[in-house]
């Protein structure tokens, strides 16, 4: 009995050790982010600058104001969405390997803006926004309307991989009849990006992004019972319907939200769960999705500070810097097998 | 301690429901299940012993008939209110390996939290009771996966405990567990029927374990035309049910020594 109080208590010290190092991290990466960039600006003026309170050059305050501050707030929100969807899917799913891009939702989401960047000509900003968001949200439709027919979750899964088969099928039949400029443009969307929100936008992500994320954090109670499987949450009295309804929808909308302003992001949300499993220890979601929160949030401000190339004006694509971080985590998952043992 | 009835069953029909119809596992049961005692249900695969307890405990529709829990007919209990009269343990596959002993027990105490399912004093208390009661109380913060079949096996069971159910219905709770484990589970359960007058149902295969420990047997034939046996395993004995309903070709059961024994050709 007196173990069992010592090494709870040792638990709670091992947790506000994660809580506050992750905050660090998270405020440390958020300043990295605004004073790291192609373009040098000391310490002083960014301050100033932000403060409002800078008189110097103009063109500072731009790179600042317009795009690094929006830039490191929308790496935040993306991350954090996108990590919180993708440990909600997995627990949904019981597959260490589902995600956001898995169920279609992302794919939806592209074939959105593959049409109207094609055919409606639209290049307009608002436009892409509208159509990823309508296309993720036919494809989420669609698989809540199959999730009243369907009631085994993995066969949920293979209907939501082959819809964004059938997605990305249509865009590359899209692609062949389109323009070679209409294709480059809607090439480059698909490389992800953090820096395509501008100040004036990011209310619409933060809305809908906060909106997303607090309604995760009220589900963290049926998600810990959704762990035990659908029979034993249902004689706890689950409402599992509902659950997975409340959940699909959460997910959703931060992915749906994400894509649209950033593009398709990949290997966040896969990935990053697993690095907050592996720093709690445990997969009980009262701690794993704050805790995978924090880690998506870090983890995006990190990418987006390694797509600036030091020294020179360059950018690299967001969908390059993702897999070198996610794409390990996994490996390092599945080999190391004593890991997955979260899902057994 | 006095025995109640905790389920009753009038003309209950078992069996699936789908677009080709009606699969009716077993028509007209009649049954009794009581408190303080240990029920075991007794049958071959396929007889449809998970159907009867899914349907008992409302994971499953019933055909046709009716279920009374703790005499409330089943259909009248609000969605979720009976997740504090009847607990289960099942044969599920979960995702449980990476949350602690102490977290999964502390899951059973579902119903009776809070919308963010934060744990009061009394809950810790019933978690603790849980997990003395079946005796893992040392491994409370283990990892579900480090435990062996049989420690897993009284986790769950102590799930089932801190959800403080007068009743508890178990699917096939001792398969996979070696003799000892399977010995002492059922020595757990028996436990709880007789000090803390629990409804106890449970499947098995185990015929020794059961004539040994169990108070009452259920005897569900594979052949839905016949009936559902029912009775203290010595009453069982005696009349000859159990020969009958164990007796094949080649294995008939000896009353003498209450087991199964293969039948030699000439004597």
């Amino acid at each position: 009995m007196c173990s069992g109080i010592i090494s709870r208590s040792m638990t709670r010290r091992h947790l506000r050790w994660i809580y506050a190092g992750l905050s660090l991290a998270l405020v440390a990466l958020f300043c990295g982010g605004l004073l790291y960039g192609a373009v040098r600006i000391p310490l002083r003026d960014i301050v100033q600058i932000l403060l409002r309170s800078y008189e110097g050059k103009e063109a500072w305050q731009h790179i600042v104001l317009e795009s690094r501050l929006p830039q490191t707030v929308t790496a935040l929100l993306a991350g954090s969405s996108l990590a919180v969807s993708g440990l909600m899917l997995q627990t949904l799913f019981k597959n260490p390997l589902a995600g956001p891009s898995i169920l279609g939702i992302s794919d939806g989401a592209n074939l959105g803006v593959a049409i109207a960047m094609i055919y409606l000509g639209a290049a307009s900003y608002l436009t892409t926004i509208v159509a990823a968001l309508t296309g993720a949200f036919v494809v989420l439709l669609i698989i809540l309307g199959f999730s009243r027919k369907v009631t085994s979750n993995v066969m949920l899964l293979i209907i939501g991989i082959m819809v964004g088969y059938l997605a990305s099928s249509v865009i590359s039949i899209l692609n062949y009849h389109a323009s070679a400029d209409k294709v480059h443009q809607y090439v480059m969307w698909g490389m992800g990006d953090f820096s395509g929100v501008s100040l004036s936008k990011l209310p619409w992500l933060a809305g809908f992004s906060l909106a997303g994320l607090l309604g995760a954090l009220l589900l963290i109670k049926p998600l810990n019972a959704l762990l035990l499987g659908d029979a034993y949450a249902t004689n706890l009295g689950v409402n599992v319907r509902r659950a997975r309804f409340l959940i699909l929808i959460c997910t959703g909308v931060l992915t749906a939200v994400v894509t649209a302003f950033c593009g398709p992001v990949s290997f966040i949300g896969l990935a990053v769960p697993h690095i907050a499993r592996l720093l709690l220890g445990s997969s009980n979601h009262r701690h794993l999705l704050p805790v995978t929160l924090l880690a998506g949030a870090c983890t995006a401000l990190l990418c987006s500070m390694l797509t600036v190339i030091p020294g020179s004006g360059n950018v690299l694509p967001l969908s390059a810097i993702t897999p070198i971080i996610g794409a390990p985590v996994i490996i390092y998952v599945i080999v190391n097998r004593k890991n997955l043992h979260y899902f057994n | 301690m006095k025995r109640s009835v905790a389920i009753s069953t009038h003309q209950l029909s078992i069996g699936y429901s789908g677009r080709g119809g009606k699969r009716v596992v077993r028509p007209d049961l009649n049954l009794q299940l009581f408190t303080g005692e240990i029920t075991a249900l007794l049958g071959s695969n396929g007889a449809g012993k998970s159907t009867l307890l899914k349907t008992l405990c409302g994971l499953l529709p019933s055909l046709h008939g009716d279920i009374f829990i703790e005499g409330k007919p089943l259909a009248g209990y609000r969605s979720g209110e009976l997740s504090t009269h009847v607990g289960v343990v099942l044969t599920e596959r979960t995702q449980t390996g990476g949350i602690s002993v102490y977290d999964l027990v502390s899951l059973g105490r579902y119903p009776h939290t809070g919308f963010f399912g934060t744990l009061r004093e009394d809950d810790h208390a019933a978690i603790r009771h849980a997990l003395e009661t079946v005796g893992i109380a040392d491994k409370a913060q283990r990892f579900v996966s480090e435990l062996s079949d049989g420690e897993r096996q009284k986790a769950f069971i102590a799930k089932a405990l801190a959800q403080e159910c007068p009743i508890i219905l178990l699917d096939e709770p001792t398969a996979f567990l070696d003799v000892t484990s399977r010995m002492e589970t059922m020595i757990t359960l028996r436990r709880l029927a007789h000090r803390e007058g629990k409804a106890v149902l449970l499947s098995t295969h185990d015929l020794d374990t059961a004539l040994q420990l169990a108070d009452t047997l259920w005897l569900q034939p594979a052949d839905p035309a016949e009936e559902m046996i029912c009775g203290k395993p010595d009453q069982l004995v005696g009349n000859g049910a159990l020969a009958r309903f164990f007796g094949s070709a080649s294995l008939r059961f000896d009353p003498e020594s209450r087991r199964l024994v293969p039948v030699t050709k000439k004597k």
